[in-house]
């Protein structure tokens, strides 16, 4: 017998499936939890996974200098592999649930597009009034600002690197090499090697970038430190023939086969490796890599034997040898939303003890000013810090101005110059088309 | 059940909510996503209306080109090489092998059910060149001949692609096409048998017309799996090397969350579907008219 509450039951039962099930599912769409976007008592932080310098000097301040800071408001981290980070920032992004200090996108354009929403704290403004704006070094500050075209600072230095050759001296030594001046002596100095059975470069094709830095290191040279932005304005084109003429020169150094055999899939732990080990005897990298180089484990060479040479100078070139590539590694960026007080006191402890404490744990150059420099640095980390004091001017990366489709687009592309499998003129072309898709 | 499935009501509750949750988890995006068709921009910088800019871009793109060159080769390459092993390995199991198949059905019918992340993994160490030297390459070595960049060289990259497509799926065709020479009546064989027919003639004017239903439904769904190939590529090239194993799905994929141009991805995969479709109504017309003339 069907009573008139079953009756109504079985009415409402398909209303009450819907509701149920649309609730279910707008669960599932809403942001996902701990995104931390309000001050709820946490500091939330969100890097990559590769990147285990940044969480640990964090880590290690919240139970020091941090202390009071960590105890109004705990760290809590998460992170993301670094091929999809600037995807996963994006997303978390546009549902407005970054966290509280995360590491900035990758591709500076997408930062732009951070600041232009408004999403990202100005640490200039900030600083000041935390009366902690002298903690940041000059140099890096003005790096990080020519970086994202703005007057003001958005993200935090945490690293301070220089980029160039890095060399086995013992290699050098036993081929009658010296350091190169000019990029004719790297060349010359890549054919005796070649010739002694020494495979001259060790390099990341898999990866790109550490193939399309040396294009974009010998245009700085060539045609003067503004020539990249030259482009970045609309002034000079990619496939103009003076800009064609450094992608040739790497390309001419790929078909000569002085990447060595399977260039395109060697990635960047195993080009470390192979300089490490003694199997090649330049190495084109920024300083972030003296973490490996002061690793016994990974340096079968010897840190002592490792020498350092700026990108050589391009004979008749506008561009000086003492303009030295720099870059501030993935600096780190705050939140707009959810920063309150308790985030404010964590920047300031960060700003005021992150290099000191980064520099003595993992003798990794900040951008922040120091305190109680260690006494003893190792010997390649002395030279990085010799090498940022006696530099007039800072040049930027090739793709640090390009649109993320043109940094993607010549990152994938930079392995087949190494290869030989792709003209300079080609390359440009494709690059200089995703640049123009804006 | 006749009284059930009369009852509007019974219907509704039946079908409401899976009705509702298809609706929501499918539908809507689709719809939403055909709306981004006409926009440009992202979740961050907003959106703003640009009409069918996002078409004309899509047919003055050289990469887009290129993609849909390598999703076609692709598609076209694969499916002839998936439903032609598994129409191969049917006649195996049926003719050959028959009651004894089973151990190697099984064998040939095991990596599709390994995950395509794994399967990747063993074909880049197969085929490795540096810095350790794959199986592959080590065997070239032992004949003197120099170990050879598979993934660092286009045409070598889509043929290993293949190779790990066909290896992971030509057991399942295997399997799906001898379930339809398993309907072709045993009298009928004898008696084309008896009629002198063996072999490749016995195949050719019996076996090949009587399994055309099963073959064609092959070849629908290897065409549509073979268009939408995305984990096997990001896993095993991830696109590269430059973008020469790139197709339409990476391609999309790329432009919306690494390029954040949200529109121009969804134009992309508007495209896509359009595609599936054409090839679709290809394979459809032709299962028609085959079979009625079979």
């Amino acid at each position: 017998m069907i009573t008139a509450p079953n009756s109504r039951l079985r009415r409402r039962a398909p209303l009450v499936a819907a509701l149920g099930a649309g609730a279910l599912l707008l669960t599932a769409c809403g942001p996902a939890g701990g995104g931390g976007s309000a001050d709820n008592g946490t500091f939330t932080y969100l890097g990559q996974t590769e990147n285990t310098t940044i969480i640990g000097t964090l880590t290690s301040l919240s139970t020091d200098q941090c202390a009071a800071e960590e105890k109004a408001a705990p760290l809590t981290a998460d992170k993301s592999a670094g091929p999809q980070f600037d995807q996963k920032l994006q997303l978390l992004a546009g549902q407005d649930a970054l966290s509280n200090m995360s590491m900035a996108a990758g591709t500076p354009s997408l930062m732009q597009q951070f600041i232009d929403a408004d999403q990202v704290v100005d640490l200039s403004a900030e600083l000041a009034e935390l009366g902690v704006a002298d903690k940041i070094l000059p140099a890096a500050e003005s790096t990080i600002k020519a970086l994202y075209g703005e007057d003001t600072l958005y993200s935090l230095p945490t690293e301070f690197n220089i980029e160039g050759f890095w060399y086995n001296k013992e290699i050098l030594a036993a081929n009658g090499i010296e350091a190169p001046a000019t990029w004719d002596d790297l060349v010359a100095a890549a054919e005796i090697l070649d010739g002694a059975g020494v495979q001259p470069f060790s390099a990341a094709g898999k990866d790109g970038w550490p193939i399309t830095r040396l294009v974009g290191d010998y245009i700085a040279r060539d045609l003067g430190p503004d020539a990249l932005k030259a482009v970045a304005d609309g002034d000079a084109k990619l496939t103009d023939p003076e800009y064609v003429k450094a992608a040739d020169e790497v390309a001419a150094l790929g078909e000569a086969g002085y990447f060595g055999e399977a260039i395109g899939s060697i990635d960047y732990n195993a080009s470390i490796n192979e300089f490490l080990t003694g199997k090649a005897a330049f190495f084109y990298m920024g300083s972030w890599a003296l973490a490996n180089f002061n690793d016994e484990a990974q340096n079968t060479i010897g840190a002592d034997n490792i020498g350092f040479a700026p990108f050589p100078a391009v004979d008749g070139g506008q561009g000086s040898i003492d303009q030295v590539p720099a870059n501030v590694g993935v600096p780190v960026m705050f939140a707009k939303k959810g920063f309150g007080e308790n985030q404010a006191a964590w920047l300031k402890c960060i700003v005021s003890n992150y290099g000191d404490a980064v520099l003595n744990e993992s003798g990794v150059v900040s951008g922040f000013a120091l305190d109680n420099p260690p006494a003893d640095l190792p010997e390649t980390t002395q030279i990085v810090q010799q090498q940022i004091q006696d530099a007039p001017s800072s040049i930027l990366w090739f793709e640090a101005l390009f649109t993320s489709k043109g940094t993607s687009v010549s990152q994938t592309n930079g392995g087949g110059l190494a290869s030989g499998s792709i003209s300079g003129a080609e390359f440009m072309k494709l690059v200089q088309a995703a640049n123009d898709e804006g | 059940m006749e009284r059930v499935l009369g009852d509007k009501r019974a219907i509704l509750i039946l079908l409401g909510p899976a009705l509702l949750v298809y609706s929501l988890i499918m539908l809507v995006p689709i719809v939403w996503s055909l709306g981004y068709t006409v926009l440009d921009g992202n979740p961050i910088v907003g959106f703003t209306f640009n009409g069918f800019d996002n078409f004309i871009k899509f047919f003055q793109d050289p990469a887009a080109f290129s993609a849909i060159w390598f999703t076609v080769r692709f598609a076209i390459v694969m499916t002839v090489l998936q439903v032609g092993a598994g129409f191969g390995l049917s006649l195996l199991y049926v003719f050959w092998l028959k009651r004894s198949s089973s151990a190697i059905r099984t064998i040939i019918f095991f990596p599709i059910v390994l995950p395509t992340v794994a399967v990747a993994l063993l074909f880049q160490r197969l085929f490795e060149a540096a810095p350790t030297t794959g199986p592959v390459n080590s065997f070239l070595n032992l004949f003197g001949i120099d170990s050879v960049d598979w993934f660092g060289t286009p045409d070598a990259s889509f043929w290993i692609l293949l190779l790990m497509g066909l290896w992971q799926s030509m057991g399942f065709y295997g399997v799906l096409l001898y379930a339809g020479l398993l309907d072709i009546p045993e009298e009928m064989l004898e008696s084309a048998r008896l009629d002198g027919a063996g072999g490749w003639k016995l195949i050719r004017t019996i076996v090949l017309p009587l399994s055309l239903p099963v073959l064609l439904s092959s070849l629908i769904f290897s065409i549509n799996g073979t268009l939408k190939v995305f984990d096997s590529v990001v896993a095993l090239t991830n696109g590269g090397p430059g973008n020469a194993t790139t197709p339409l799905t990476v391609y999309m994929f790329q432009t919306s969350f690494t390029y954040g141009q949200y529109g121009y991805g969804s134009t992309i995969a508007l495209m896509l579907t359009i595609l599936c479709l054409i090839f679709t109504i290809f394979i459809f017309r032709s299962t028609r008219r085959d079979v009625t003339k079979g």
